[in-house]
């Protein structure tokens, strides 16, 4: 019996020195990550506007075919501050080689869990570490994107961060960045509507003064040694409950810049 | 020893129009990735041999089957409708007087519907869902249950087999049992009418005119088909449609003589009668928990105007479109938020037709002088005035509305 065994280890936390306690554990944060009603909800909404310019701007800008279930195979991405996974794993299922990464190891452990439960249409090329872009940087790796959702507005310092996850881009790579700009507007809408009025999200989720606006962003961007990026808005439309891409950036945008 | 568990995406229950057409409209956007089950009591679909029915297939149904290389297959047995005509009348009045006539044709020169036998296009989605690799067809079989967990849903069999999938979608047609097991309800009553449905061929030529009898216990529709033949399609008052199904089969055609209209010449039967009761119904809501309802499991809707199975190919497109879209993001095309859209499209446009149809159905199946009265002076009025009479062609095309990318004749 030398044949090395193809089924996947089913105690694949053992190896990891996991107790099953905190696997358990773990499992439980993923399904609250991963339920499309509860505390991540608004980022649930947020996906199909926010994927579709992640998937439209990279096969625009790697010239892929686009087409099928898979439009992203081929492409090696890094996704900055993952949490559960709710970028990565659609990533990967469109095909990608994903690395996602978060300074937290229950967000790890929690993503790690949700595909684990989702093994019946293995075959994603979807790798979890606990990490810092600083520390992939010292590694000396690069990919063909990296992209960081909701994540700069969290940061204390953006311009660093920044730079950091350009530096991970290979040259005619790109770099994804989201978050939310700082006017009234965003005031109104961000805090005080999403946070106090409907309850969309926890109290004190945002601080506005660390939201950025697009120039601040773009500068940023520029700096790192990137292309000026191009930016789209998320709007909310309260007919029909559901967020799409506009022009309008004032309070939730994306940018998408070329190395 | 439980049996080992087979994966899929999608499990579809029910071999109707619906069930098919949403098999094929996936199968075919995602080029044969995706694993697709669908379970039925017979194979072939029972429609195909046994299904009387004939439908007004509209411009937006017609432009799917085209999309999906099925209009072909069909159109052989689709008789363009050129020219509509209404007739209020009582029974025993001799002549049926015309109050409303409009010539059925849309922009491209094309008719807005045609008469499809339920059976040619139900045969036609069979034969190419065989065609598909990627199409498990469980038959017979039937769901015995099934249960939703955070990620999939389990279906077990009657026979013990299990699949799983992320999404389990009932096109069980009215009685769909795994709509009562999801917990879905229903509104809905029935009317105190059967459907009477036979083939009938006559002497002279329909010349693609559909003529529908407004007579007091329910519409009478002489359907065309091709050939000198028509599809009657006849609601009448349960009562005495229990008397008229038991006649033999002389006595049987004086009934329909007597509410043809003599201009077709001798009237001769062609195939049996079937006949339903008929009711209106609709789901309370058309999804749940990593389940989908389409098709006639969703709503049931008076046969006046034909449309069921319009608007079943309606639902099939619109899922299809927002599963696909779903899929090509990576997502979980069974998670609420991806199901949600999918009902938010199609809830409203099939309360609106399921309420219109009765409406229609209560307004000509009254003997009231002053309903008569009335409506007649409506159809009058609407019989002179040209843009009204095209916004109705082009309802009926069922191109009015935000169409699914199927509907317009695109690929998803």
């Amino acid at each position: 019996m030398t044949a090395p065994s193809t089924r996947p280890a089913a105690n694949a936390a053992d190896a990891r020195n996991l107790d099953p306690a905190e696997v358990e554990r773990f499992g439980r944060i993923a399904a609250e990550w991963w339920d499309t009603k509860g505390k991540f909800r608004p980022l649930h909404q947020l996906a199909p506007a926010r994927l579709t310019f992640v998937r439209d701007e990279l096969v625009r800008h790697f010239g892929l075919k686009g087409t099928g279930l898979k439009p992203l195979k081929g492409l090696r991405l890094l996704d900055v501050g993952c949490g559960g996974g709710l970028v990565s794993e659609p990533l990967a299922r469109m095909g990608a080689s994903v690395t996602g990464i978060d300074p937290g190891r229950e967000n790890v452990e929690a993503a790690r869990a949700h595909v684990g439960g989702n093994s019946g249409h293995g075959g994603l090329e979807l790798t979890y570490r606990v990490a810092m872009v600083e520390e992939l940087a010292a590694e000396g790796q690069h990919f063909d994107a990296v992209i960081s959702l909701e994540v700069v507005e969290h940061v204390p310092d953006v311009a660093a961060f920044v730079a950091a996850c350009g530096g991970l881009v290979r040259p005619g790579g790109a770099l994804v960045l989201s978050t939310i700009n700082r006017n009234l507007k965003s005031y109104a809408l961000a805090i005080v509507a999403a946070e106090y009025v409907f309850g969309w999200l926890p109290r004190g989720t945002h601080q506005w003064d660390r939201f950025v606006t697009p120039e601040e962003l773009a500068r940023h961007v520029t700096g790192a040694g990137l292309s000026l990026p191009t930016f789209k808005g998320i709007v909310y439309d309260p007919l029909n409950d559901t967020w799409s891409l506009s022009n309008d950036t004032d309070v939730n945008y994306l940018g998408f810049a070329g190395k | 020893m439980s049996s080992p568990v087979s994966h899929y995406y999608v499990i579809i229950s029910g071999a109707s129009a619906a069930g098919l057409s949403l098999a094929l409209a996936l199968a075919e956007a995602a080029e044969g990735e995706l694993r697709i089950a669908l379970i039925d009591r017979a194979w072939p679909p029972p429609s195909v041999k046994d299904d009387v029915r004939a439908y007004a297939f509209s411009a937006a149904s017609r432009h799917m089957l085209q999309a999906l290389g099925l209009w072909k297959a069909v159109s052989p047995h689709a008789q363009p409708v050129y020219r509509i005509e209404l007739t209020d009348s009582r029974l025993d009045d001799g002549i049926r007087p015309v109050v409303l006539t409009y010539d059925n044709m849309i922009d491209d020169g094309e008719p807005a519907t045609h008469i499809v036998p339920a059976s040619e296009i139900v045969a036609a989605l069979a034969v190419r869902v065989a065609e598909y690799l990627c199409i498990d067809r469980f038959a017979p079989a039937d769901v015995a249950h099934f249960a939703v967990d955070a990620s999939g849903v389990s279906v077990t069999l009657a026979d013990d087999r299990r699949l799983r999938a992320r999404l389990l979608v009932s096109a069980e047609g009215r009685q769909s049992a795994l709509r009562e097991q999801a917990g879905i309800k229903i509104i809905g009553w029935p009317y105190a009418q059967t459907g009477i449905v036979t083939w009938v061929a006559h002497e002279r030529p329909h010349e693609g005119t559909a003529v529908q009898h407004f007579l007091p216990a329910g519409p009478f529709a002489i359907l065309p088909l091709t050939g000198n033949r028509s599809c009657i399609t006849w609601s009448e008052d349960t009562t005495e449609a229990r008397r008229i199904l038991s006649l033999d089969d002389a006595s049987f055609v004086a009934e329909v003589e007597k509410r043809f209209g003599g201009r077709l010449g001798a009237v001769t039967m062609l195939a049996g009668r079937q006949s339903w009761p008929l009711s209106m119904h609709l789901a309370r809501s058309y999804v749940a928990d990593r389940f989908a309802l389409i098709g006639d499991a969703a709503h049931g809707v008076h046969p006046i105007a034909g449309q069921g199975l319009n608007l079943a190919l309606r639902d099939a497109a619109a899922l299809a479109e927002v599963l696909i879209d779903a899929l090509r993001l990576g997502l979980d095309p069974g998670s609420a938020e991806i199901l949600s859209r999918y009902e938010r499209w199609r809830r409203f446009d099939s309360t609106v037709s399921a309420a219109t149809f009765d409406g229609l159905n209560r307004l000509f199946s009254s003997d009231n002088t002053v309903v008569r009265a009335v409506r007649d002076a409506g159809l009058g009025l609407v019989d002179r005035l040209p843009a009204v009479k095209q916004a109705l062609v082009t309802q009926a095309a069922g191109l009015s509305g935000d169409l699914p990318r199927l509907l317009r004749g695109d690929p998803i």
